[in-house]
């Protein structure tokens, strides 16, 4: 499925300064039955944000108005564990079209590439300037550069560069999938299979 | 030039390499469960495509299927409609499926090998994150998000950037009751859940040569656990002996190709990685978790860290304590427990049970404990049987449930209630895993026994002490 095209991306964010928050906490597993791809939002981040009668935890970040936008920063390590995707597309579907944080699981940064949310890897202290600059004033402003590949704190001008493969970044500009590129090459997949045996 | 075990398999599987992007590569063996694959297949109806290679893509239930009553209709209905989908979606594009029921039926990751889908020098995946369990028998195999399913399925090849190369030692011999669990669990616990993101892993040494094949699925199978997307160990006489006969394997001069390739995987002597570890097998005893990531674990002897000696967030590691309702410098052994889960991918194969029943043999379950015995598949419950385990398990008050995932990632009914604690052999203890609010201690099938018998958690090797004495 094509995806929405990623340019330069202006808002404010949603500080979450927790370490190692991995995909149950995300999207815990009761809600992966599903068959299609819709509502995943609703459930995102389900049991930190909601007590098991239903009614919101009030200290939580998503439900404190004053908290809004479409960036979420994160601590260190953000995305472990489990590879299901559901947990992108819970992010997406609420709202987010980028994740910052000092360190991606691997599958996790994948999944949103894959989905065009855009994983924005920072410096530890870049990380910290943020969570610092969003206390200060939760209407700050993130400005995401996916041509430049830079993100900045519009409040402060303070900025850094990040990195994203050359071929994905076209990917995301553009709002091409993985697969319209694996079809277009499916001759050349033939012939290689033809020398695989099973 | 050299290479490592790693180079060897990926770079003979590289259809196109991508300048300043990914490589595609190409999948020879694609694992399918319920849940991760309905959005995928709904992507190939969408795009009006058939799955490319049937015959290379193989299917199962095991995450959403309950573990009593299998002949019953699954009464969730949200489960069954998911089971349903994907039933229709494997008989509409002739892939073979292993439902509830079927005498292969079982987790992926314990079917995969057992039916002898899994061979050395393959690359594998699946959409679930412990897919490394493969790389035991020297395969590459990671897990893969919904959108990687959908192009597996549509042209068996994923695009990624290739990992870089770790190598892990550990020489000399295991002590006592130290389980290849333990030894997962000791390496998570010094690289901490995100030391090995970005690498694939390769298992060297004595411990791994002498490990059997389960015990090396068990290794692999916790490599996502410490950020890796895969870890593997080259096959030697011991991978070969496990695979030989099995279903899907070559057979016939098939096979004597196939053993002259083979063979030629291991890690060239002077093949460089990107990073090399080495620990002594003598350091580490048996293993348990005290707080909510895998890392988070130590030798059970020990007490909890105080807060100070963390390398890492000071606030993250107190929320992690004030969620199991720990203090920093607890001892963990004598900490009352509710529950004892035995099975997943991790630990549910024969010699988990095997194990299990050598502590629980002639003693009988804590009043205090409920225990969820779930075999990983019907071969391994088969065996439970022919091998008198379950007689063992039954005398001692255990009950044998049928296969699944089960409370590994509780979204079936097996959910661990809020507040209580279990000892469980799975691979996760994060928060709500198990069951919204429940409470996690990973650690060893024998250090799950010792729990489920004394209801507390307990070092295992005292019980085995006394039976030293008997």
């Amino acid at each position: 499925m094509a995806y929405d095209k990623f340019n330069i991306l202006k808002s404010t964010a949603v500080p979450m300064p927790i370490e190692n928050v991995d995909t149950d906490q995300i999207i815990p597993a009761r809600f992966l039955k599903a068959t299609e791809r819709k509502g995943f939002g609703d459930n995102l981040f389900r049991d930190w944000r909601y007590n098991s009668d239903g009614t919101p935890k009030e200290h939580f970040v998503l439900n404190n108005p004053i908290y809004s936008g479409k960036i979420l920063v994160g601590g260190k390590n953000f995305g472990s564990g489990s590879s299901r995707e559901h947990a992108a597309w819970a992010v997406y579907d609420y709202g987010f079209r980028c994740v910052v944080s000092s360190f991606f699981a691997d599958i996790f940064r994948g999944n949103c590439l894959n989905i065009g949310v855009l994983p924005v890897q920072v410096s530890p202290e870049f990380l910290d300037k943020i969570f610092t600059a969003i206390e200060a004033d939760p209407n700050t402003e993130l400005e995401v550069n996916l041509p430049e590949q830079k993100i900045t704190i519009l409040a402060t001008g303070e900025s850094e560069p990040f990195e994203i493969n050359g071929y994905k970044k076209q990917n995301m500009l553009n709002g091409f999938d993985d697969i319209d590129y694996l079809l277009n090459i499916k001759k050349g997949i033939e012939e290689f299979a033809e020398s695989t045996p099973l | 030039m050299s290479k490592t075990l790693f180079d060897k398999v990926w770079d003979s599987h590289v259809v196109q390499h991508i300048e300043n992007g990914p490589d595609v590569l190409f999948i020879d063996r694609h694992l399918v469960h319920e849940v991760t694959s309905p959005v995928a297949f709904l992507g190939l109806k969408n795009r009006g495509i058939k799955v490319l290679y049937p015959e290379r893509t193989f299917a199962t239930a095991d995450h959403n299927t309950p573990t009593r009553n299998q002949h019953l209709p699954v009464q969730d209905p949200l489960s069954a409609n998911q089971l349903k989908a994907l039933e229709e979606n494997a008989n509409a594009h002739n892939i073979p499926y292993w439902g509830l029921g079927h005498k292969k039926n079982g987790i992926v990751h314990v079917i995969g090998p057992e039916n002898g889908i899994t061979v050395p020098g393959a690359t594998i995946v699946c959409g679930d994150s412990h897919t490394s369990t493969h790389g035991a028998f020297g395969a590459i195999a990671f897990g893969i998000g919904t959108s990687e399913v959908e192009m597996v399925l549509s042209t068996q090849c994923i695009m990624q950037p290739k990992p870089k190369r770790m190598r892990i030692n550990i020489n000399g011999s295991l002590n006592k009751a130290v389980t290849p669990k333990d030894v997962a669990l000791f390496i998570i616990s010094q690289l901490s859940t995100s030391g090995a993101t970005g690498y694939f892993v390769e298992y060297a040494g004595d411990v791994f040569k002498n490990m059997s094949m389960e015990g090396r699925m068990t290794v692999c199978n916790l490599s996502i656990e410490m950020g890796a997307r895969g870890g593997m160990i080259a096959p030697d006489e011991t991978t070969f002996d496990y695979i030989q006969g099995r279903e899907y394997t070559p057979k016939g001069s098939d096979w004597d190709t196939a053993m002259e390739y083979w063979k030629t995987l291991y890690s060239d002597r002077d093949a460089v990685f990107d990073k090399e570890l080495t620990f002594e097998a003598g350091e580490i005893e048996p293993m348990i978790t005290f707080g909510t990531n895998p890392g988070m674990g130590m030798g059970i002897s020990n007490n909890i860290p105080m807060a100070e000696t963390i390398d890492g967030a000071v606030a993250t590691f107190k929320k992690s304590l004030e969620y199991m309702d720990y203090n920093e410098g607890e001892a963990m052994v004598g900490k009352p427990i509710d529950f004892v889960f035995l099975g997943s991918c991790t630990n549910g194969r024969i010699e988990d049970f095997r194990a299990f029943a050598s502590i629980v043999k002639g003693r009988k379950k804590a009043d205090n404990v409920t225990a969820w015995l779930v075999p990983g598949s019907h071969k391994v419950e088969e065996a439970i049987r022919e091998e008198g385990i379950l007689d063992i398990l039954e005398e001692a008050g255990f009950e044998l449930r049928e296969p699944g995932c089960s409370a590994c990632l509780a979204m079936n009914d097996d959910k661990i209630p809020a507040g209580k604690y279990a000892v469980s052999t799975s691979n996760r203890n994060f928060e709500g895993r198990q069951g919204p609010g429940a409470r996690t201690l990973l650690a060893s099938p024998l250090v799950a026994a010792a729990a489920a018998v004394t209801g507390k958690v307990t070092d295992p090797r005292e019980l085995m002490q006394e039976e030293a004495f008997a």
